[in-house]
């Protein structure tokens, strides 16, 4: 697990479990994820619907919603558990050192407050400045995401906003303490396909002026191939590879990523290329002992059925939890 | 804003309208005013003079004019039972009614926001349950009996409080009469406000918990979460502001249904306000007292109903119209 020349890590997610006990049994929706993030690093984070990415996202930033809890594991911003934090330290920490922009612009936003009064009161909760330097920097922050005329709609309510440029606020209101880390959970899907991008950019580009990193869940692979500098994959609340984007991308070693990749529609990949993977992922009280992708894997063997793989170096920086990638490099 | 204004003033006419229409049908109709007012034994051809003195001869469509211009200038007649003109009797007895609906409003406003927010904040408390529990009671109770028990507890058992009347009262003002400036007028108020208030605290309380706890769902709320803003600014900023917006609508109309409800209250405790000479007009059939009661309360509502729709404005600014320059 040495990086080797890596430097420490901003973020370290080691083992984490995540559980929900119910009345019949407890369900392990997060078994045993860990990943870093280096410093002013985009990590991607893909899998299907239900595989545990926006749980693993409100695990770092503290807001699981009860009944869940943390089972196991820790999380560390560099090098400090924040995973076992009073409650009001955590809050400290949210908002000035890890910042998460959710999935829906529309809904994000207090629509009873003007877009200056969200930004001012985030600022000076964090920073000790006055509330007029609070609006200089409001009005900088909302001008640098791209809002024409941010000194006069600074003072508009989020309805005279369209959902693109109210996503931009969003972005600006996630930034405007300077966290070191952003969270964005699937930041452009209720978006209009044609201001995505320019969402995803102006993201990534702000992050970078910063030295921020960006934690960037998504269901779509063709942003995590122009955005992110390694991507997780994940597949029923475990890590089931995770690596630089390019090695990933065309070297997938988990049947799985082999599988999703199919479903990127880049310039060489023609969709007779595309796969379907057969069935579905399974429910959380329903995961296979052993590989919990081996009734859908083609290449599914005996060991498959009784013993986890745990996540081991493939390659430099390179991990996947596969039998067949630990057999052939082993 | 000002299209807005005038289109609810507008509909307020009509309301008030029709309003007085069922309260002249009720004057002319009910009862042959006559025989009322002039007793058995007077001649036939006396009763016909007054008829045609009292305009009661001339077409509906004239009567109802007259009424309406006559109300409108605060002019509903004589009394039968009394023989004082009812606006008087009326001025005279409302400042009881609006001082008791007044404590009881806020008391139901004040404890019934708190409450609420408290049991939502802490759904999970034993107090947010005992609170719960107890306000069950509150709705489930009928208003008189809540009143004779409270009479029976603090006025006869405990002789802590007057059971019946207003107290001291001091003159303010023409016709203007208060109960607040004497400690027998405040101890007076209490049981009454208190049976008054009872079951709208309970409605509000109920409302604003189930408000609170959808809003403190919302996602933006959650973003609120995630940007580290302290707890109470979440709790008694974003979350109370977007909850109060239906509160409100309900609260305000409430304040309505209080001075409505105030009729039983005011008998249970011998309340000398406008619900009690209502019902003691009903008894002897006083129509004009009846009809002038009626006319009083749609105002009321009305009136309410329009403070109402300008504060939910003042308060959500989806409903206010784009601002020049706010465009695209
Ligand atoms: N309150 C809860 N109670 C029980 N199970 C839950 C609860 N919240 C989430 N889960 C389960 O946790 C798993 C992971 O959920 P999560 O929201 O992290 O998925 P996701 O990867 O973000 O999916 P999507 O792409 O749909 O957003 C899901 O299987 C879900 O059923
Ligand atoms: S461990 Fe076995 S079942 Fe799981 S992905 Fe690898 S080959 Fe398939
Ligand atoms: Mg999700």
């Amino acid at each position: 697990m040495t990086g080797g020349d890596m430097q420490e890590p901003l973020l370290t997610v080691r083992d984490l479990v995540v559980e929900f006990p119910m009345r019949r049994g407890t369900l392990r929706a997060l078994d045993q994820v860990s990943f870093d993030i280096a410093p002013g690093e985009v990590l991607g984070m893909v899998g299907e619907s239900g595989a545990g990415k926006s749980l693993t996202g409100a695990s770092i930033i503290g807001l699981l919603e009860p009944p869940g809890r943390i089972a196991g594991g820790e999380i560390r911003l560099r090098g400090e558990r924040i995973d076992n934090l009073p409650p009001e330290a955590m809050r400290r920490i949210r908002g000035r050192r890890i910042g998460m922009v959710f999935q829906d612009p529309l809904t994000s936003l207090n629509p009873l407050y003007t877009v200056a009064q969200q930004l001012i009161q985030t600022i000076r909760t964090h920073m000790d400045v006055s509330e007029a330097e609070a609006r200089k920097r409001a009005v900088a922050l909302l001008d640098r995401v791209g809002i024409p005329a941010a000194a006069r709609r600074i003072d508009d309510y989020p309805h005279h906003f369209s959902g693109g440029m109210r996503q931009r606020v969003v972005i600006a209101l996630a930034l405007c303490a300077e966290p070191e880390l952003v969270i964005a959970d699937e930041p452009t899907t209720a978006l209009d396909v044609s201001v995505q991008a320019q969402i995803i950019d102006v993201l990534k580009e702000i992050c970078a002026e910063r030295g921020a990193s960006v934690m960037l869940i998504t269901h779509d692979m063709g942003v995590i191939a122009e955005t992110a500098d390694r991507v997780a994959v994940l597949y029923a609340g475990r890590v089931a590879e995770i690596g630089p984007v390019r090695d990933v991308i065309q070297h997938a070693r988990h049947p799985y990523t082999r599988g999703l990749m199919g479903a990127i529609p880049t310039l060489e990949q023609t969709s007779d290329r595309l796969v379907q993977i057969p069935g579905a992922m399974p429910r959380l009280n329903a995961i296979p002992k052993g590989c919990a992708f081996n009734p859908r894997c083609e290449q599914v063997f005996e060991r498959c059925y009784s013993e986890r793989p745990s996540l081991r170096q493939a390659a430099p920086n390179h991990q996947v939890a596969c039998w067949l990638t630990e057999e052939g490099s082993a | 804003m000002l299209a807005f204004i005038l289109r609810r003033v507008l509909q307020s006419l009509v309301v008030m309208l029709v309003v007085a229409l069922v309260s002249f049908a009720l004057f002319r109709y009910v009862g042959d005013p006559i025989s009322t007012m002039m007793g058995q034994e007077a001649t036939i051809a006396d009763r016909e003079a007054l008829r045609e003195r009292l305009g009661l001869n001339d077409p509906f469509v004239v009567q109802f004019f007259n009424f309406v211009t006559r109300a409108a200038q605060g002019d509903f007649g004589i009394s039968y039972r009394l023989q004082q003109p009812v606006m008087e009797l009326i001025l005279s007895r409302l400042p009881a009614t609006l001082e008791l609906a007044l404590v009881s409003g806020v008391l139901a406003f004040v404890f019934g926001v708190g409450f609420g927010v408290y049991t939502a904040l802490n759904r999970r408390g034993w107090m947010s349950g005992a609170i719960m529990s107890v306000s069950l009671i509150g709705v489930s109770l009928p208003t008189f009996l809540i009143g004779v028990l409270l009479i029976w507890l603090f006025a006869v058992e405990l002789q802590w409080l007057p059971s019946f009347g207003r107290g001291d009262v001091v003159a303010l003002g023409d016709w203007w009469t208060t109960g607040f400036l004497t400690t027998s007028g405040r101890a007076s108020l209490i049981l009454p406000a208190i049976t008054l208030g009872l079951y709208q605290m309970t409605l509000i309380m109920r409302l604003v918990r189930a408000e609170m706890l959808e809003v403190l769902r919302t996602d933006y709320i959650k973003f609120a979460r995630a940007r580290g803003l302290s707890n109470r600014a979440i709790h008694f900023g974003h979350a109370l502001k977007n909850t109060m917006v239906p509160v409100i609508t309900i609260t305000g109309l409430q304040l309505g249904a209080i001075i409505a409800f105030a009729i039983i209250t005011e008998t249970v405790f011998q309340w000398p306000g406008v619900g009690a000479l209502f019902i003691n007009s009903v008894r002897f059939v006083d129509v004009p007292v009846m009809a002038a009661y009626l006319m009083l309360i749609a105002v009321i509502f009305v009136v309410i109903n329009l403070i109402v729709d300008l504060l939910y404005y003042a308060v959500d600014p989806r409903l206010r119209v784009d601002r020049a320059g706010a465009g695209h």
